[in-house]
């Protein structure tokens, strides 16, 4: 059994260790309300370009002189995928959820027959090296990000394109994990080039469409001009919801380490006043058989 | 009164009713009044000019990376960075 002297100095250290899991909750508490706010001041922006897009899709057909971000390279060879993570741990399952999604379709992708890229965006995403070292195309620094601004999302969708230019891949899927609850964050991945463009039959969009719009330059420039403009804001959108979940993730794994601790202080300081009671008894037995024995 | 919308990706930056906006198309400068056609621009990067009244000077707003769209329910701009 542990003595006495050990049993305290093991409560003080799961003290502070408690101490610190709390500190770390409330600052993720904090730092969630903010990034929730910065995800719903951007949504007026992406409501708008898709309802923009929606009617753009009704006007334009796709076809071979389309711009390449629309149409395609006309292959599905190579495939990039682009994982957003975090730059900190201690977020519970939030950026093993992310690679782990990522690392399942890349496997789906091989036993199809694809080749696969991936495109690292965040330090913690960096892991995937360990699962396939020799396909990492780009690893994008992002530690300097305190709170993410749509350059960054720009920096990243600029890379992409040249990349995408430069026929390095065919399809490119975004992996980062939905916002849905400061309990829940859902790992997804969805394809951000070629731009699907949004169906326009089933938005409101539909409607100011069908009015005589006047397109200047045509609707063609316009859509090429705004497509990376889509992307970047799929983007911006995805880091932003990242940021989010982020926070979200790591206030619950907080939380339950606090808990935990709590539990563990509690069962120590059992174990240690038992310790301290039976040190006691044993010190009486001894003294009460020794004024016994002088009798 | 024109209904003015200016929204950067991180923002909605401007709501308000105004009396006419002059928007720096690729195309050429337009000014955009209440009841005016509607309309899909691209913009060059430069200043919108915005009229609160019709006598008063123009506040003017620098964006960047914009776009234009008048419809009828009035003027929204998207820039990627305003300054």
């Amino acid at each position: 059994m542990a003595s006495l002297k050990a049993l305290k100095i093991r409560i003080g250290s799961v003290k502070s260790t408690q101490k610190i899991t709390k500190a770390m909750k409330m600052v993720a508490a904090a730092k969630l309300r903010r990034a929730q706010e910065a995800a719903i001041a951007a949504r007026p922006y992406a409501l708008r370009l898709e309802q923009v897009m929606a009617s753009l899709a009704s006007k334009v057909t796709v076809s071979e002189s389309s711009p390449k971000l629309l149409a395609g390279t006309g292959k599905d060879q190579v495939h990039l995928l682009v994982i957003a993570t975090s730059e900190r741990g201690l977020a519970g399952a939030f950026n093993s959820n992310i690679v782990r999604a990522a690392r399942r379709k890349a496997e789906e992708l091989e036993r199809a027959g694809k080749t696969v890229k991936f495109y690292v965006a965040g330090k913690k995403g960096r892991v995937i090296k360990r699962f396939f070292p020799t396909q990492i195309l780009a690893d994008h620094e992002m530690s300097h990000i305190k709170t993410v601004a749509f350059a960054d999302a720009k920096a990243i969708t600029d890379d992409l394109i040249a990349r995408y230019e430069a026929g390095e891949f065919d399809i490119a899927h975004l992996f980062y994990a939905r916002f849905q609850s400061a309990l829940v964050q859902e790992p997804v991945g969805r394809q951000i080039i070629p731009v699907a463009l949004p169906s326009a039959a089933n938005d409101v969009a539909a409607s100011s469409a069908t009015a005589a719009v006047e397109y200047e330059p045509d609707e063609e420039s316009i859509l090429a001009a705004l497509l990376p403009r889509n992307i970047a804001i799929q983007i911006f959108g995805a880091l932003l919801e990242n940021a989010a979940s982020e926070q979200g993730s790591r206030m619950t794994a907080m939380d339950n380490a606090t808990r935990n601790a709590g539990d563990m202080i509690n069962r120590l300081t059992i174990q240690y006043n038992r310790s301290r009671q039976a040190a006691i008894t044993t010190e009486l037995v001894e003294i009460i058989s020794g004024a016994e024995a002088l009798k | 009164m024109l209904h003015f919308e200016l929204v950067t990706p991180e923002k909605l930056v401007r709501s308000e009713d105004v009396y006419m906006v002059v928007v720096p198309g690729t195309e050429g400068d337009f000014g955009v009044l209440e009841g005016h056609a509607p309309v899909m621009s691209t913009i060059r990067d430069g200043a919108l000019s915005v009229y609160r009244t019709e006598k008063g000077e123009p506040e003017l707003i620098a964006i960047e990376g914009g776009f234009a769209e008048v419809s009828a329910t009035g003027l929204t701009v998207l820039a990627e960075r305003t300054a």
